[in-house]
Formats: structure tokens, C-alpha cells, sequence
């Protein structure tokens, strides 16, 4: 392995985000938080904690109402917004496909904004259905023909196409039934394993934070309240913590147990 | 079957009337799509315009239209010829369902692909074209087939200041006291509606999304 890259991919420097800039309606409050290269950062908060604020900030979905945010070093508000956009790639919870769009299109929608030729990204459609174990042929259907297992593997396959470093994935298993939901999440370990993208993954799932997550930031309403790798959480007395680990029962396994370290 | 008899009799001025009608809808929906469907687009990217926008076509709609035509004689160009003026009346009446059903329909939109559509790096006119647009489209057309309808019966109010069309027949009917001349104007104009209907209600099947 090459030297470590100490800079942090993404950070929070003191952020607090507020509707409209209304102290009452704030949503994030004084935030920071580092993300490094090729990890998976869970954010693991119950409705409301400001997960989802946190991930629109990345994109700049949103804007920082103070503090500052900076993605590969410089802050996104310097960013052209449209470039950050797209070395970043982002699946919802909804999955959001493109309804009058085909599989095909939908997975090249990138590739296509970025002027890429058509054969290659008919190549990379392929290449990409393949990596997320979806049949060639799907690639002609559209979306309401799909499962909805099918269609999140799409959204997932449509965030990869233009390879972007940074992955951001909110919710991206929530909607989907409990076993299509184990067979996603060790599909995305192993596509984890091998592409080491930088992801900011969004849960309330104790299970999935532990399994996917190589550190778990731990938010509740508005705030975070610890950064942990999994084992260190499994021990933490921290009493958010302690409440999450009771609320759902005993039997936990994180990805180093899984062999994905 | 006598107003059929009349029809037949007079069927190169029916033919006639009836283009004159057909011009007239044509024309003015025409315009009205031109000038409304932008406007319903601007209203969603700049909502402090939606009330002043939708207030006022929601307000030209309920000046009755013998008064509309009334009101826009004394405008320049527009009022040198009764079609012109015809024209106009008809496409300001058009306006308020294409607004509305533009502005419905791409706010309509799942939210979700919206926004993925934006986090993705989308611009807002790639968004709006390749994705908003496609999917309101139907909406639109509906729009569209509402304005359409709405015309034809207004147009025939047109023959009032002289613009022509099937109205011709209505109110040289009505001053004739002859229910049959009333009908040979009326049962076009139905029947044009109806097949404005019906097409358009299939064109707007066809383009909505799934």
C-alpha cells in the first residue's frame, strides 16, 4: 500500500445548519467531523438527529448556515457546485431512478452529463450491472418493471458510474425487505472491499451501522454525540450508546468478525 | 333532419365557418401554449411569481368574454381586425389552465428523483428538460386539452364583434328565431370539441409517464 493520505477527504469544521437561517429551526448544531479516505462512516441517529442534514451538506444540497465544510480540502461553498455534484455519488433511501428512463440510461445518466462517448458508456452500463449482480438484459427495462431490491441495485450501480471518490448513501437499504436487505449489505462489503471509495452512510439500523461501518458517528437531535469503530461501540458505556445497543437486543456482528477489515 | 338539409344546402359556407372556427381556436391555443407554458415554468423556478402569475389569469378568466373583447378594442394593430381581437380574447382565456397544469405538473414530479437528479450533478436545465419536463408532460397536455375545449365554445362568442367562425350561424339564428340555422352553427362546434377531446385526451395517455 502507498502512504496514507492523512488529509481528510471530507470535514466538518464547526457547522450548524438552521432553516432559512431561523435559530429555532436548527438542525445541526456546532458539527465536526473528519472522514478519511477509503472508509465507511455510519451515521447512526433515530429520525430527526440530522443524519440526512449532514449528507445534503456534502453535496451542498444544502449549505452550512456557519462553520465551514471542506471536501478534498476545499470548502464546498468554493466548489463549483455542479463538479462537486458529480465526483461524488449519491443513493437515497427512495432509490429516485428515473421513471421514463431505462435501466441503460438511467445507470449512464453520469457518463452522458460528462460527455463520454456511447459505446463506452454502454461498456460501463454493462461493466457496472455485472459489479451489482443485476443480468445484462435488465439494462432495457425501465424502473416499475424492477424489484425493489433491483431498482436499489441500480441506484447504487447509477452513483458508481463515473467512478466518484466519495459515495454518499442514505438509507439506501431502509424500504427493502430483511433478507433482499443482508444480501445488499454483504454485496456492498464486498464491492467496498475491492473499489475503497470513500463512503458517508446514513442508518438507523444498529445492525447495519455495525456491519458496514468502519467508524459509527453517533447523532442525536442535531448533534454528535461520539465517533466509534464498531468493536469500541459493542463496549461503550456512553449512555446513547448503551440505549441503542439495548433497543435492539443482544447478538451483533461487525464487518471485522465478517472478515472485511 | 331539417337542420342537416340546411347544412347540406349551405355546405360550402358550413366548411367554410368551420375553418374560419378552426383558425380561430387553432391560432389563439397556439399562442396561449407559447406565452403559458413558459410562464408555468418560470413560476416554479421563482415562486414569489406564482400568486402575481396565477392571481392574474385566474382574474382574466372571470371578466365575461363579450367584455374581454370589449376591453381589448381600443389596443392598437390587435383591434384593426375583428380576428385579431378574437384571437387574442381566446388565448388570454387559455392562459390559466396552461399556466396552472405546467406549474402542477412539474411540481408534480417525485420528489426523490428530483433530487437525485440534482445530487448528481444535474444543472437545472438538464433537470428541467430531461427529467421535469418528459415527466410533467402529460399534465401539460391535459392542460393543453382543457384550454382547447374551452376555446372552441368561446370562439363561437368571436362571431359577436365579427371575427367569423360557426358563431355566425348561432347568432344569425337566434335573431332569425330559426332553430335549425342555430344548430348548423352548434353542432360543428360540438362536434369540434369533442374531437379535440378525444385526440387530445389520447396524445396526453400516450405521453404520460407509466
Amino acid at each position: 500500500m502507498s502512504q496514507p493520505d492523512i488529509t481528510p477527504v471530507i470535514e466538518f469544521r464547526n457547522v450548524s445548519y438552521r432553516i432559512d437561517g431561523d435559530a429555532s429551526r436548527e438542525l445541526l448544531h456546532d458539527l465536526n467531523l473528519e472522514v478519511h479516505r477509503g472508509e465507511t462512516l455510519v451515521l447512526l441517529g433515530r429520525s430527526g438527529s440530522g443524519k440526512t442534514t449532514t449528507l445534503k451538506l456534502i453535496n451542498r444540497l444544502l449549505t452550512p448556515s456557519e462553520g465551514e465544510l471542506r471536501v478534498e480540502a476545499r470548502p464546498t461553498r468554493d466548489w463549483d457546485v455542479i463538479r462537486l455534484r458529480r465526483m461524488i455519488g449519491y443513493v437515497i433511501q427512495e432509490v429516485g431512478l428515473f421513471p421514463h428512463f431505462t435501466v441503460e440510461r438511467n445507470i449512464g445518466l453520469v457518463p452522458k452529463l460528462a460527455n463520454w462517448p456511447a459505446n463506452r458508456i454502454s461498456e460501463r452500463v454493462h461493466e457496472l450491472l455485472q459489479l451489482v449482480g443485476l443480468d445484462p438484459e435488465t439494462a432495457s427495462r425501465y424502473p416499475r418493471e424492477l424489484s425493489g431490491g433491483q431498482r436499489q441495485r441500480v441506484g447504487v450501480a447509477r452513483a458508481l458510474a463515473a467512478d466518484p471518490p466519495i459515495l454518499l448513501m442514505d438509507e439506501p437499504f431502509g424500504a427493502l425487505d430483511p433478507i433482499t436487505r443482508a444480501e445488499l449489505q454483504r454485496e456492498f462489503l464486498g464491492l467496498q472491499k475491492r473499489l475503497r471509495k470513500t463512503v458517508v452512510f446514513v442508518t438507523h439500523d444498529l445492525r447495519e451501522a455495525l456491519l458496514i461501518g468502519t467508524r459509527i458517528a453517533l447523532m442525536e437531535a442535531g448533534r454528535l454525540t461520539t465517533v466509534q469503530t464498531p468493536e469500541e461501540f459493542l463496549t461503550s458505556t456512553q449512555p446513547l450508546a448503551a440505549a441503542y445497543k439495548d433497543a435492539f437486543g443482544a447478538s451483533f456482528e461487525t464487518r471485522r468478525e465478517r472478515g472485511h477489515s | 333532419m331539417n337542420t342537416l338539409q340546411f347544412m347540406l344546402q349551405n355546405h360550402t359556407e358550413v366548411l367554410e365557418l368551420t375553418l374560419e372556427h378552426l383558425w380561430l381556436v387553432g391560432v389563439s391555443t397556439l399562442l396561449a401554449v407559447l406565452v403559458g407554458i413558459p410562464l408555468g415554468i418560470l413560476i416554479t423556478r421563482w415562486p414569489t411569481l406564482n400568486k402575481p402569475v396565477l392571481g392574474g389569469a385566474n382574474i382574466i378568466q372571470t371578466i365575461p368574454s363579450l367584455a374581454l373583447f370589449g376591453f381589448l378594442l381600443p389596443a392598437p394593430w390587435i383591434a384593426a381586425r375583428a380576428d385579431r381581437l378574437a384571437m387574442l380574447a381566446l388565448a388570454l382565456y387559455a392562459l390559466l389552465p396552461l399556466i396552472r397544469n405546467t406549474y402542477a405538473g412539474i411540481k408534480g414530479v417525485d420528489r426523490a428523483v428530483v433530487e437525485a437528479g440534482r445530487g448528481m450533478g444535474m444543472t437545472d436545465r438538464q433537470l428541467l428538460f430531461q427529467v421535469e419536463l418528459p415527466l410533467a408532460l402529460g399534465v401539460i397536455i391535459a392542460g393543453v386539452r382543457v384550454a382547447t375545449v374551452i376555446s372552441v365554445g368561446l370562439a363561437t362568442i368571436a362571431a359577436a364583434i365579427g371575427a367569423g367562425g360557426l358563431g355566425e350561424y348561432i347568432f344569425r339564428g337566434l335573431a332569425m328565431v330559426n332553430n335549425q340555422v342555430i344548430l348548423a352553427g352548434a353542432i360543428p362546434a360540438a362536434a369540434m370539441a369533442l374531437l379535440a377531446d378525444v385526440s387530445l385526451g389520447w396524445l396526453e395517455k400516450r405521453l404520460s409517464p407509466h
